[in-house]
């Protein structure tokens, strides 16, 4: 069957297109591009809405591979324009078998809201001890493993991990932790940790462990991503990186570009999250290496969990916020603070993470897989329970009212959002 | 730079009086003296045969450590008895209550027997903060300890001892001496001594026991002990854990103690009238010498009477922002 989205304003920066115009979807495919003459065909009117690529996010806990789950936090993500997401492989059970990486995909396939690709385990069972069995989760359709902020038993099994992963080209994920520094602190080492008498992680704890894992990048030629960038030291150590070639690339999450240690005032657990809210120096600097496109991908790090996870003082709360639901409209706030213009945010939020990790998706090309987000920019909503599509409510941004929402997504051409139950 | 704990709203009533004591920081000046002035008048009360008052008659006050004290919790007891209040004392380990639920459970559990304040020790900074959120509002909450972030009415009994030593706040050099990084003692000392008016806060610390950025609280840091104690009018040594040598933060006691332990050579650099406080318990020949704990310029005994009195203060003033603040919601709301 065939549609058209008309009379919106395309904004595709995989190719360049920024203008009002149809598009004509066939068979989940984008098949043509322009003004659609016939008034009778079947179409979507969404005049005065924004079409761009459905959002790729890179990184997102689903916690548990069951049904439910998988179910609530994708058909989360399609309410948020999201159309490819990265699971990360701390699920239980952990994404360290084909048959782990495979369940993942079934459930996500039969819920069908939104494409997930697995990330595969690094080490077998995240210990950082023995090599997983990265060929197979390969065939299995994991994307790139990560050993996550899991520590390794020493760092020569690092180097053996990506000496490995090297061999069949698979893309390494990393968060730069090194944990002796970052012990068991919870907040960033800074006057707001001395006051509230919580324990500090230094920025030592992300760049050690940051440089340390580009020259053993250097030594292998692994390709690799850094997930979630937390400092302005950081951003410096990758574009160095990429100046010497390396093939690095980097995301921020959106908590990061607009929170700052200031947030965990009145001990509000709800900004607990790893790697922890850094200085307002920091924050601009993650913000201009995302206007420089040293860090290329602006994710969600999203978290899910019970209410029962943050009802405890600071450091017994369990760290992460949920993310899919409100992912779009923050980073709207990054247009309406003139640090991005909206083709820039989109392509950072698409193609830009679909390049980091190698997926065929970000774009909205004759040919291309028709996984479409359509959102008015200036339409505001209130973050509430009902407003909420997660299961997960652990948001600072509980009863906050954000600007821009999501009217509809498709994936692969067909409605997922709103659904049409 | 603004408190950033507790915002006033969490622990003062509109009209600004007491309902919780969860934290100095953020308190006004006026309150603080009229913590202190309150507790005066105890003092003299305790002179008398009978030590009661009926101020808190009838109410239940639950004794909630979730970390051991024998002392604090002691004070905090006869305290509540002095004000002729029910006292309920609870140890509970905090191994059993590691997972937030459960300290919520229990807290769930004391409130269904009707108590009016707990009085609350727990090893996580903020645990007074959030038991304050969770519980229904009309119950008081005293913070006995959290973590490392504060505790309230130590530092307070120890303005108190200053104040009743040199008379009031405005001239005084106050050096603190010791681990400040584990201290909620110290926390709490700088922004009562701060709110108060003294002029100049020192801290008195090697490296690895001074907090980050602790000088944006208004203190200024000294590695070396007489270079920190010279001209003080107050010394305050705070108590060495064990355990800090065993995670690469000192060397040995004996080093600690020749650096930073209060002994006679190196108190004669402070002001001859220089008063000598330590919130106990004292480890003798480690932050401090056993002549000089004893000695003549020293008030540690003295601290710990006050600690009755500016408990008795900030109880009855706690329970009395609570009544005041219940019955105006009760006519609010027929």
């Amino acid at each position: 069957m065939t549609l058209w989205i008309r009379g919106g304003h395309l904004i595709d920066p995989a190719n360049n297109i920024d203008t009002v115009t149809d598009l004509q979807i066939h068979d989940g495919k984008i098949t043509a591009i322009g003004h659609c003459d016939d008034e009778s065909a079947a179409s979507i009117d969404v005049q005065g809405l924004i079409v761009c690529p459905g959002l790729v996010d890179l990184s997102v806990s689903l916690r548990k591979q069951h049904k439910a789950s998988v179910s609530t936090e994708t058909r989360a993500a399609a309410a948020g324009g999201i159309t490819s997401m990265c699971c990360l492989p701390d699920t239980s059970p952990i994404i360290d078998s084909s048959s782990a990486a495979t369940l993942v995909q079934d459930l996500a396939r039969q819920s069908g809201f939104c494409n997930v690709w697995p990330i595969g385990a690094l080490t077998q069972g995240l210990a950082g001890a023995q090599l997983s069995e990265m060929g197979t989760l390969k065939e299995a359709g994991c994307i790139g493993m990560s050993n996550l902020r899991a520590p390794f038993e020493n760092t020569r099994v690092l180097l053996r991990c990506l000496e490995y992963a090297s061999s069949y080209d698979v893309t390494v994920f990393f968060n730069a932790v090194e944990h002796s520094l970052a012990d068991d602190g919870c907040v960033h080492e800074g006057p707001y940790a001395t006051r509230l008498g919580l324990k500090g992680i230094p920025e030592s704890a992300e760049t050690v462990a940051l440089t340390r894992d580009l020259l053993l990048i250097e030594q292998t030629g692994v390709r690799a991503h850094f997930g979630q960038l937390s400092c302005a030291r950081s951003v410096d150590l990758i574009a160095n990186a990429q100046k010497r070639g390396l093939p690095v690339t980097a995301d921020a999450c959106i908590h990061h570009l607009l929170g700052t240690e200031a947030d965990i005032k009145n001990f509000n657990s709800l900004n607990h999250i790893q790697p922890p809210l850094r200085t307002e120096n920091d924050r601009q600097a993650l913000q201009r290496g995302l206007q420089e496109g040293i860090i290329s991908v602006i994710c969600s790090h999203h978290q899910p969990h019970s209410k029962a996870a943050k009802m405890a003082p600071f450091a017994a709360t369990e760290p992460g916020i949920s993310g899919l639901d409100t992912l779009l409209p923050q980073a709207l706030k990054l247009v309406t603070n003139n640090l991005l213009t909206l083709p820039q945010l989109i392509e950072r939020l698409t193609i830009g993470a679909a390049r980091a990790a190698n997926l065929n998706t970000g774009s909205l090309g004759i040919g291309d897989i028709a996984d479409i987000c359509i959102f008015d920019a200036n339409e505001s909503w209130q973050v509430s329970a009902e407003t909420l599509h997660s299961n997960g409510h652990n948001t600072p941004l509980m009863g906050r009212t954000l600007k821009g929402r999501v009217r509809h997504t498709l994936l692969a051409g067909r409605q997922v959002f709103p659904s049409r139950a | 730079m603004e408190p950033v704990a507790e915002s006033p709203q969490l622990q003062l009533t509109e009209q600004g009086q007491l309902r919780h004591f969860l934290t100095v920081e953020g308190l006004s000046k006026t309150l603080l003296t009229e913590i202190l002035d309150t507790a005066d008048s105890f003092i003299s009360m305790e002179q008398q045969s009978v030590k009661k008052v009926p101020l808190l008659r009838g109410k239940t006050v639950v004794n909630l450590f979730f970390e051991a004290s024998t002392r604090t919790r002691t004070t905090f007891e006869l305290a509540a008895k002095r004000l002729s209040a029910d006292v309920i004392n609870l140890d509970i380990s905090t191994s059993a209550t590691s997972k937030g639920e459960t300290l919520l459970d229990t807290l769930k559990n004391l409130e269904a027997m009707s108590s009016d304040m707990f009085v609350v020790r727990h090893a996580n900074s903020g645990a007074a903060h959030f038991i304050a959120e969770q519980v229904t509002p009309n119950i008081a909450i005293i913070n006995a300890g959290d973590g490392r972030h504060a505790h309230p009415t130590q530092a307070m009994l120890d303005m108190l001892a200053i104040r009743r030593h040199k008379g009031d706040f405005e001239n005084l050099s106050v050096a603190i001496v010791g681990d400040i990084l584990h201290s909620r003692v110290a926390r709490s000392q700088i922004h009562a001594l701060k709110i108060l008016g003294v002029p100049d806060i020192r801290i008195i610390t090697p490296n690895t026991l001074r907090p980050f950025d602790i000088e944006s609280m208004g203190v200024t840091v000294y590695n070396r002990m007489i270079e920190g104690i010279a001209g003080a009018d107050v010394v305050i040594t705070l108590r060495l854990q064990n355990e800090r040598m065993q995670s690469a933060l000192l060397p040995s006691q004996h080093e600690f103690y020749s650096l930073y332990g209060l002994s006679a050579d190196k108190l004669k650099y402070a002001k001859p009238d220089a008063i000598v406080m330590h919130p106990g318990p004292i480890n003798r020949g480690v932050e401090i010498d056993s002549d000089i704990a004893d000695g003549s310029q020293s008030v540690i005994l003295n601290q710990v009477s006050y600690g009755v009195a500016v408990r008795m203060a900030v109880m009855s003033m706690a329970m009395s922002g609570q009544t005041t603040q219940t019955n105006g919601d009760t006519e609010a709301t027929p």
